[in-house]
């Protein structure tokens, strides 16, 4: 049992371990060996396979929408033309109903976050052992190709948001307006004392208000595909236990795979909803 | 799950693809878009258009049709008169002439019998004086008679 254990476990966090390049304690620059040696680095070490998946992706996503844009007429659209039309065009009716200040960058960064975020997101329907096998052949210990199941990556996007916030924050309220915001509410007075009085708790509670914005972004995109990505770990620890549970593996996956699919297209859209609400509420001044 | 180098490299990475897209991909498809909701406008008001000037041509057609067809009446009602007009014309012409030709047949006619009147006249003097010499035995003097036989020719 104790072997099985330690096995199962090691299995778990070898899928969960990414392939970290960085700087080692000693000075030198290298691949990390293990969990370990890659905790040691601290902040100067990148997830190789974090980039690649996810730059891939975002190519491929890239690929495929300028392929259709180059194409783009105003005659009859067909096939990949017609997909991507019907994409821009939903987006679009998304970022109209939520976004209502007027501003070029809002509809392409929710174009780009929800197909890049949906791409990342579909890496987790490929079954977990099969890339991550390819890649032990190759000679390459660690890969984990679902890029948003690494924080660094669903922070990235979501730090990028909050930086587009505090600016467009500051450019069309002013500094003033942006700081008279996170002041001078909730708790409103006529009497100055009282209104210098309440600054603090005020600044406390919309400082906490504007930085969860970006930290549950991150998380709940994080959170939802980790756990999605850990089922399908443990399902896939089943077709080691023989025929049947292997049958019962197989059938499981299939399953949480099916419903998956909702979670994956269903986080994609609220990442890009939420950040177009955000960047809404940050050029409407109160 | 550590948090490092990779949270910038991602940060960085999103930025230009969001460049991107903003840049190369977003505007030719919109403006295809933009572009085909124009065309299809432009159609659907050019049909809408296309309708009404056929009604509209379609409403002179019948106002063509009805003056010709009242033009049309009307040549045939003149014409008609003139047909009417013609034969009564000829009716006239034709009864003057033949009672002009009756005239002259009866004319030539009386000539005729006045000629043959005239002719049998003096037969008939020729016939009586022969008569009268047979009677007399002896030659009767023409021109001493003449007087008398002419008178006797207007008894016939």
């Amino acid at each position: 049992m104790a072997s099985e254990n330690l096995t199962s476990t090691a299995y778990i966090k070898h899928h969960l371990q990414n392939l970290t390049f960085g700087l080692h304690p000693d000075g030198t620059w290298g691949l990390a060996h293990g969990a370990q040696e890659a905790r040691e680095m601290g902040f100067w070490a990148i997830h190789l396979d974090t980039m690649f998946w996810s730059v891939f992706l975002g190519g491929v996503f890239l690929w495929l929408f300028r392929k259709a844009a180059k194409r783009a007429t105003s005659g009859t659209p067909s096939g990949l033309l017609n997909f991507v039309e019907w994409a821009v065009e939903f987006i679009d009716d998304n970022v109209r109903g939520s976004f209502s200040g007027k501003n070029d960058l809002v509809a392409p960064l929710a174009l780009t976050l929800f197909f890049w975020i949906l791409l990342q997101n579909m890496m987790d329907l490929v079954p977990v052992d099969w890339i991550p096998q390819v890649a032990h052949l190759l000679g390459i210990e660690y890969m984990k190709v679902v890029p948003t199941t690494d924080p660094n990556a669903t922070f990235g996007m979501s730090l990028a948001v909050f930086a587009l916030m505090i600016y467009y924050s500051l450019k069309i309220k002013g500094p003033i307006g942006f700081a008279a915001e996170l002041t001078m509410q909730p708790f409103e007075a006529k009497n100055p004392v009282l209104k210098i009085l309440f600054m603090p708790v005020n600044l406390f509670l919309e400082g906490i208000g504007l930085l969860s914005k970006p930290v549950s972004l991150a998380l709940r995109l994080f959170g939802n595909l980790f756990a999605g990505e850990m089922i399908f770990i443990l399902i896939a620890l089943l077709y080691s236990g023989g025929v049947i549970f292997g049958l019962l593996g197989g059938a499981l996956q299939w399953a949480w795979a099916v419903f998956h699919i909702l979670i994956v297209l269903l986080q994609a859209f609220i990442f890009m909803v939420l950040t177009v609400v955000y960047l809404d509420m940050a050029h409407h001044e109160h | 799950m550590n948090i490092n180098l990779t949270l910038i490299g991602q940060s960085i990475a999103f930025a230009l693809f969001v460049w991107f897209c903003m840049k190369f991909i977003w505007p030719p498809i919109m403006n295809a878009l933009e572009q085909r909701k124009k065309t299809i406008a432009d159609g659907l008001a050019a049909g809408e258009r296309g309708k009404r000037e056929q009604e509209l041509g379609e409403q002179r057609a019948t106002e063509v049709i009805k003056e010709a067809k009242g033009k049309a009446a009307e040549v045939i009602a003149s014409a008609e008169k003139r047909g009417a007009e013609i034969v009564e014309q000829a009716k006239n012409d034709a009864k003057t002439e033949g009672e002009r030709i009756v005239a002259a047949a009866r004319a030539d006619i009386e000539q005729e019998a006045q000629r043959a009147r005239e002719a049998l006249r003096t037969e008939v003097a020729a016939l009586a004086t022969a008569g009268a010499e047979q009677i007399l035995g002896r030659e009767v003097d023409a021109g001493a008679h003449a007087e008398m036989l002419d008178e006797l020719a207007t008894q016939l």
